[in-house]
């Protein structure tokens, strides 16, 4: 089990690594909000789920559609802009979508897909499905209106979903501690019936651990949803290949534990050296070889911009 | 044989018609299984489908619409009905960022078979929240198709067509076309997008009419065949996608086109049928609009009636288009145009 969690822990962070060594090229034609960091959280969440689950989230994409069974192949195609990408290169970074693998989609609007994924689940239980909804979200969300409402509807309708707020304590620059009168985010959640708890340490272990029961628990037909409050550190700035801390919102000495505990490095110990390589050394070609294709594709016909407003019948 | 229906019964046949046909179709909203059953239009629905399928829900309009969004994305048809306009506005995100904009912008991996039923409200101090008619505002986005029908026919032929259509409309119905009755086929049929029909056939103005307007439009032609002034009048029917070929047509022959909106007319569907007009048929056709007077509406009587265009005074700006300038003339009021109207006690 730790193989897989590893494999999917090292190639999230190596995907986004080199996205940020790519971007200064001037490649990738997409805001990129990278999940460096945090990427433990959709490791751990995802492993807990089938693939016929799906998955709703936010602009900080990649780690979710990537832990998700999301295509890497197309996820580049779509940050290079070419026509091989996931949306054929008219989404970009924020509006990723894998609909074959259940990645259901990202927003640039925060708190956009959290009601998706609530609407999602409701058609579950009306299919009779034993599928189960996952939404992500930031703290920042938290602060929103939809949020709320969209909290007490699942609680009202005992909905098959699965709340996971990846609180990073900020909101672009802001501090949670600005925004937010309620001291406790999972507590809040427990307000509207919803059993919630707060996982405090960022590894896909410790949140796969916690998150399965309830994902289980769900499929046999139990009442939702389940909250859970995952804390994190994002590393890099807000949006894109860069560290930020020279702006002064916030200290090295912060992140500094969060870097020391980084599940990565917590895993590669815990695997015999010569598997570790071989997981890394195949993640490497796979990447390497993403790309490429991305840099070879082509980009969509110019004549083609008018497709897609319909669906025509 | 003719089977006379109202617009209200026109609505609840055409969703029972849809629900009993497909059972991914669901409906749900504020009030939606209440005894009032918005004002009728949902009535026996939710004793008939049961609460999974037909139900109310918080107020919560922005997450319901979200919700109806995931809903479509699994599969489901959803109608989501709103007893005011007035009410998307705590929508707009899900219906302008989302709705419009999820084929396009994942590049045709999805698409959202939604329909939002929304009534525009009128008269007995309706007022500033409880008037309003925002078509231009689901116009201007690409991505969003817009219905308005003013007949019971159309009423049921636009909804069924609509829920059948794998993109989200927004069905704009009008609280004064609930009175409306006529000829309603009793099998399922559709009012398909990108149509619009000419109510009355006329060769010295044309007169496009949105919504009640129409109404108002067609009792103007009637005042206006009075002093000798033939009124083609046109009936849109959806307004987006929008026939303008038939507004051409005849824009071209008559050379003269009054656009009335049950809207403000600044950046509104009638400057936009003005606008294709100039650039189609340049200064050929000489061209107004009427809409809405540029304020809030207002609830105490005698400004409500100025704020709306009425059968006379369209007809007295016709009268004057056709002339090239002012005329003295405005038609005065008979009764029976009255009748429909009285039924209508308010509040609601």
């Amino acid at each position: 089990m730790i193989d897989r969690f590893y494999r999917s822990l090292y190639r999230i962070r190596r995907v986004e690594e080199e996205i940020a060594r790519i971007y200064p090229s001037d490649k990738i034609k997409s805001p990129v909000h990278l999940s460096i960091g945090q990427e433990a959280i959709a490791v751990g969440v995802c492993e807990a789920l089938r693939p016929d689950d799906v998955v709703f989230g936010t602009y900080r994409s990649h780690a979710y559609y990537l832990a998700k069974g999301g295509d890497l192949k197309a996820m580049l195609g779509e940050l290079y802009g070419k026509a091989t990408g996931c949306a054929g290169g008219r989404g970009g970074s924020m509006h990723l979508i894998d609909v074959a693998h259940g990645v259901m989609g990202a927003t640039g609007v925060v708190g956009t897909t959290i009601p998706h994924a609530v609407g999602y689940a409701y058609a579950m239980r009306y299919q009779a499905k034993d599928s189960v909804v996952v939404s992500f979200f930031g703290d920042g969300a938290v602060d929103e209106g939809v949020f709320h409402e969209s909290l007490n509807f699942a609680a009202l309708k005992r909905l098959p979903l699965v709340f996971i707020c990846e609180n990073n304590f900020y909101a672009i620059h802001t501090h949670r501690s600005a925004r937010q009168a309620f001291p406790s985010i999972h507590k809040l959640a427990e307000g509207y019936g919803i059993p919630s708890e707060c996982i405090e340490q960022c590894d896909p272990v410790c949140v796969y651990d916690r998150v399965r029961p309830a994902v289980d628990r769900l499929r046999s037909g139990g009442p939702g949803p389940y909250f859970f409050e995952c804390l994190t550190y994002r590393w890099k700035e807000h949006v894109g290949p860069n560290d930020d801390f020279k702006l002064g919102y916030r200290t090295p000495a912060e992140a500094e534990p969060w870097k020391q505990g980084d599940a990565l490095g917590r895993l590669a110990g815990m695997l015999p050296d010569h598997e570790r390589r071989r997981i890394e050394a195949e993640v490497e070609t796979e990447i390497a070889a993403a790309v490429e294709k991305a840099e070879q594709a082509p980009f969509p016909e110019p004549n083609q911009i008018m497709q897609h407003v319909f669906k025509e019948s | 044989m003719e089977r006379i229906r109202s617009y209200v019964d026109a609505v609840v046949e055409a969703s029972d018609q849809e629900l009993q046909r497909d059972p991914s179709v669901i409906l749900f909203g504020l009030d939606v299984d209440d005894p009032k059953a918005i004002v009728g239009t949902t009535r026996g629905l939710a004793v008939k489908y049961g609460p999974a399928r037909v139900f109310g829900t918080p107020l919560s309009e922005d997450a319901m619409t979200g919700a109806a969004i995931g809903m479509a994305l699994a599969g489901l048809r959803p109608i989501h009905v709103h007893i005011r306009m007035d009410f998307l506005m705590l929508a707009m995100n899900q219906l302008v960022n989302i709705a419009a904009k999820s084929s396009y912008m994942y590049g045709g991996q999805v698409h959202l078979p939604l329909v939002v039923r929304a009534i525009v409200g009128r008269s007995w101090g309706q007022g500033a929240h409880h008037s309003q008619a925002l078509h231009s505002f689901f116009m201007h986005v690409p991505g969003l198709k817009v219905a308005a029908p003013t007949t019971p026919h159309d009423a049921k032929g636009c909804l069924i067509a609509a829920v059948r259509d794998d993109n989200p409309v927004i069905f704009m119905e009008h609280r004064l076309l609930y009175f409306e009755r006529g000829h309603v086929p009793e099998e399922p049929y559709t009012v398909l997008p990108g149509k619009a029909r000419i109510t009355a056939p006329g060769k010295d103005i044309t007169v496009v009419g949105i919504s009640h307007m129409q109404v108002e439009c067609l009792r103007a032609a009637q005042h206006l065949a009075e002093v000798g002034v033939s009124a083609e009048v046109i009936d849109p029917i959806w307004l987006q996608p929008l026939d303008m070929d038939t507004i051409f047509a005849s824009a071209a022959r008559t050379r003269r086109m009054l656009v009335v909106d049950n809207a403000w007319t600044q950046c509104g569907a009638s400057a936009e049928i003005v606008s294709r007009v100039a650039e189609t048929l340049g200064g050929e056709v000489r061209v107004r609009r009427l809409g809405f007077a540029p304020v809030t509406c207002p609830t105490t009587p005698p400004l409500e009636e100025q704020f709306y265009p009425n059968h006379q005074t369209i007809a007295k700006a016709a009268n004057d288009l056709v002339c090239g300038s002012p005329q003295g003339w405005c038609p005065t009021v008979p009764h029976d145009f009255e009748a429909a109207e009285a039924e209508f006690k308010g509040p609601f």
